[in-house]
């Protein structure tokens, strides 16, 4: 299993957890898993969708206290 | 070879239809959507109703899902403060500078263009449809300034407009654009209807806070009292949150409307100087300004303790964090609303 790159996203509001998101994945190679943790509810609705759109997959959602915790994962084919 | 295009993704109905117009065609069509900080994004819906309510989608990637294209979101935070700041073409109704703000997104899109190697840009504009910033002889300018030219495809107006390089190419049937203008919706919803699009989002008076009167006057506010136009993205987030009171040029009192902006304010307490009611339920202030001298800070508690529960005790307790983040407890009587300044108000 590769190491998980971990990103803060508390207290951003969407889309901002979005970018952070768009702008780690990038720079990633395919098959990186990154976490990320997210306070605004939006992101519920906006991290699966952006993922669907961009061709990356949510492989995990889980609700911790206050914050939502998506573990993301790089495909290959995604630009 | 495969002609594709860029779409300016706002998250409106135009925008929607713009791009569908051109995919309909076999273009291969991608999103792109432009944070500035301004955007209308549910960010007063997330931080005001965490229980119960549906949390509120991001219009820009509704959009994209229900045409099935990818969508970029660029932050331009930064690069957009001179656009608010120094707006060659100067400003709206408000502190909106639409032709200027324009005239930036295109560049980008321009820029963003040449480096992914798109053939050109469309934009859900409509000629007519806002007073000055789309007027018919603002969209050769925009096209002209943003270095987008002839690349610059409006497809709900291009058969208003001159062709652009996509229809004189072939790569686009000007035939199967559009003729919209005026500020008449129908015509859009007729073509929504059309493609079957439903649950659009409604235009709600402009695509940013700045055309946003009250949010305007705060902005103002904020610079006038810094002697300096300019912000930070936390400035202009917190613009959309609580009750903003100045009593004195000194210092600006935020006072949280509810539980869920006082959890948000409190993400904001290491960098400010916070007043919390102990002795009674109440919100949270931040206050932004130097350090209060005790005078200041029995005005700023008396002031918040008005918006708490022990609005009518003969004393309240609060606790203060000053800018070390030292506590102090403060007893105040709370004021009285006719002793509330309706200049204080920041509307
Ligand atoms: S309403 Fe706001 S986002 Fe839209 S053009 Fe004007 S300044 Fe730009």
């Amino acid at each position: 299993m590769s190491d998980v790159v971990e990103l803060d996203a508390r207290r951003l509001l969407c889309p901002m957890p979005v970018i952070r998101l768009q702008d780690c994945i990038n720079q990633q190679a395919p098959g990186t898993r990154v976490e990320i943790t997210c306070t605004d509810p939006g992101t519920l609705h906006d991290i699966p969708t952006w993922c669907r759109l961009n061709g990356h997959r949510v492989l995990a959602t889980t609700e911790q206290q206050d914050d939502y915790i998506f573990l993301v994962h790089k495909d290959a084919d995604a630009s | 070879m495969t002609i594709k295009a860029v779409a300016l993704i706002s998250g409106g109905l135009d925008s929607l239809l713009a791009a569908k117009l051109i995919q309909h065609q076999g273009i291969e069509v991608v999103g792109i959507n432009f944070f500035t900080g301004f955007c209308v994004e549910g960010h007063t819906h997330a931080i005001r109703n965490r229980e119960g309510s549906r949390p509120k989608r991001n219009n820009a990637l509704w959009v994209a899902e229900q045409l099935g294209i990818k969508l970029h979101i660029i932050d331009v935070v930064e690069e957009y403060k001179n656009v608010v700041i120094n707006p060659r073409h100067g400003y709206g109704a408000n502190l909106n500078p639409c032709l200027d703000c324009k005239i930036f997104m295109i560049g980008k899109a321009r820029e963003w263009i040449a480096q992914h190697g798109f053939d050109f840009i469309i934009t859900g504009e409509v000629n007519g449809q806002r007073p000055k910033s789309q007027l018919r002889r603002f969209m050769p300018q925009v096209a002209e300034e943003s270095g987008a030219d002839d690349l610059l495809l409006r497809p709900l107006c291009a058969k208003n407009l001159p062709p652009t390089r996509p229809e004189l190419e072939g790569w686009v049937d000007r035939e199967q654009l559009k003729d919209f203008s005026g500020r008449s919706r129908k015509p859009q919803m007729a073509l929504a209807a059309e493609f079957g699009f439903e649950d659009y989002a409604q235009p709600a008076g402009g695509c940013c806070f700045l055309t946003d009167k009250t949010y305007s006057v705060k902005l103002q506010d904020l610079w006038d009292n810094r002697g300096r136009r300019e912000y930070e993205l936390d400035d202009i987030m917190l613009l959309k949150v609580g009750r903003h009171i100045r009593p004195s040029s000194a210092f600006k009192l935020i006072i949280a409307r509810e539980e869920g902006e006082t959890r948000y304010l409190s993400g904001y307490r290491k960098q400010f100087q916070t007043i919390k009611t102990v002795s009674h339920g109440g919100p949270l202030a931040l206050i932004e300004g130097a350090q209060l001298d005790p005078q200041q800070l029995e005005l700023a508690c008396a002031i918040t303790g008005r918006f708490s529960q022990g609005r009518d005790a003969e004393s309240v307790e609060f606790e203060f964090s000053d800018h070390n983040q030292d506590l102090h407890s403060v007893n105040v009587k709370p004021l009285r609303p006719a002793q509330i300044d309706p200049e204080w108000i920041i509307l």
